[in-house]
């Protein structure tokens, strides 16, 4: 779990998030969401330790971040599992090297039980045949399916996801998004996902968090998200036609 | 003042360089690929420079020679204190600034707006330390580099006097071994490993510290290679002062 409280960040003078308080909960695909600009990515970023808050604190499962060790910070950074938005392969190394890049650098396992491991993971994400190949000799979605594998390599508590299916034709966005929820289950991990993709807020958001200009303006479920007046919320979730008719649909199925 | 700020960043960029190593076996690694991409990639541009600028400097000097009571040995003379005092340190360096420079801003300037340098970061990596320290080590080679250029420039003398008829092979070799002072050497190989940390570090700070897009990386790549050529050329001035007067 993780628990963020009043957390606050500027950029020359300009103040990106005023004061967020929000838990995020173990086993749950948390979503956060906003328009571009809301302060989705910054906030993501210091949660991850990327930019250092200018105020507030974030606990990971009671832990204050603040309070760390140099040790003790290296150590939670091998628990945090990472899906950047374009998935942030390196080119110079395969697909398997990539997966087996964060055991290389921290694990003392042997080279065989490395190998055994990363196979697993690329079966996990449904990769059979690409273990050999470079990351721009594979598709956007194959890219996503690795940067996932990497992310989860280490057995990770906490995984965090930046926009995860942008890019991705709808098919393959949903795949990614169920095997997102499907390894957040199984492996009982704090997912966050920073996404504008309305068909995840629907199907994986069992936690929505809706910043507006760096205040948390919303928060809920993905039932409840059908149900508010937050008009905020609604603007934004319910912008275009097919999702207002999809809310009716659902409102009225409610009724009856 | 933002060149103030820089030049801090620059030696807290070094700070980091230096510290929370990389696995030593990740590090073997990478220091073999930079090593083959930075000395092994360059060699066959500097072997065809050095060449033929060595011909191009022996045949100036000869033409320049008009009074018959200057001896012909001067040719392999000047060549060889122009090869070995500047052109090979230096003009190859600046040389290394355009090829291996670009390369090494451009390739972190990549992996920088490619989000790859956050996933290092995020994993708990020493970024700079796995970026850097590596290319700090295969440079470490470039008096190599430099000595095969001094090699094939005297080389290139000696072929351009001979096949162009202004020396003949004796004279040459007589300017080559004429008042040779050992220490010019140890001054050019010591502003060589000054030069080979320098190629390593100032497009590496450029590379990191970029912020944009493609165009970008283009960009810091030109800014890095003036700077770097700047900054050898300010040195090459600060050490001669030092060492030889």
């Amino acid at each position: 779990m993780i628990e963020v409280n009043n957390i606050k960040k500027s950029f020359d003078g300009v103040e990106v998030l005023k004061g967020i308080t929000t838990t995020f909960e173990k086993g749950k695909t948390n979503l956060i969401i906003g328009q571009s600009g809301s302060g989705k990515t910054v906030f993501l970023k210091t949660l991850l330790g990327l930019f250092k808050p200018d105020d507030g604190t974030i606990l990971f499962d009671g832990k204050d971040y603040r309070t760390f060790t140099e040790e003790q910070k290296r150590d939670l950074r091998t628990e945090i599992g990472m899906v950047f938005q374009g998935s942030a392969l390196f080119d110079s190394m395969t697909v398997e090297e990539n997966v087996m890049f964060p055991m290389r650098m921290f694990s003392k396992k042997s080279k065989s039980e490395m190998q055994d491991r990363a196979d697993f993971v690329l079966k996990r994400v449904k990769l059979f045949d690409a273990h050999h190949k470079y990351p721009a000799e594979t598709s956007g979605g194959m890219q996503k399916r690795v940067a996932i594998a990497r992310a989860i390599v280490m057995k990770p508590k906490y995984l965090f996801c930046d926009e995860p299916n942008s890019g991705l034709d709808p098919k393959t966005a949903i795949v990614i998004d169920n095997l997102i929820q499907e390894i957040t289950e199984e492996y009982d991990i704090t997912t966050v996902i920073n996404t504008h993709d309305m068909n995840s807020v629907m199907e994986i958001g069992k936690k929505i968090i809706f910043l507006k200009n760096g205040h948390k303006a919303w928060e809920g479920t993905n039932k409840q998200i059908f149900k508010t007046d937050n008009k905020s919320v609604t603007d934004f979730v319910y912008s275009s036609d097919l999702f207002k008719k999809v809310r009716e649909v659902y409102l009225k199925e409610l009724e009856d | 003042m933002i060149y103030l700020e820089n030049i801090g960043r620059y030696f807290l960029m070094l700070k980091s360089v230096f510290s929370r190593m990389t696995k030593w076996s990740m590090l073997r690694n990478l220091i073999f690929k930079e090593i083959d991409d930075l000395i092994i990639g360059s060699m066959g541009i500097v072997c065809f420079i050095s060449f033929f600028v060595g011909g191009v400097v022996a045949i100036q000097t000869a033409l320049n020679i008009n009074n018959p009571l200057i001896p012909k040995y001067l040719v392999g003379f000047a060549t060889r204190q122009s090869v070995i005092l500047e052109f090979a340190p230096t003009f190859i360096s600046i040389i290394m600034a355009g090829k291996v420079g670009s390369f090494i801003t451009s390739s972190i300037g990549t992996m920088r707006v490619t989000e790859q340098i956050d996933a290092l970061e995020v994993m708990g990596v020493n970024s700079l330390n796995y970026l850097v320290f590596p290319k700090i080590i295969a440079l470490s080679l470039y008096p190599f580099v430099i000595t095969i250029s001094m090699f094939l420039g005297i080389l290139g003398g000696w072929a351009a006097s001979i096949y162009g008829g202004f020396s003949s092979s004796a004279d040459f070799i007589q300017g080559l071994q004429i008042e040779f002072i050992p220490f010019h050497v140890t001054y050019a190989f010591l502003k060589t490993f000054i030069f080979a940390f320098i190629l390593a570090t100032i497009p590496s700070f450029y590379g990191f510290y970029m912020k944009g897009g493609a165009l970008e990386v283009g960009k810091a790549s030109t800014t890095s290679f003036v700077w770097t050529s700047v900054v050898i050329i300010l040195l090459n001035y600060i050490i001669t002062q030092l060492l030889l007067t």
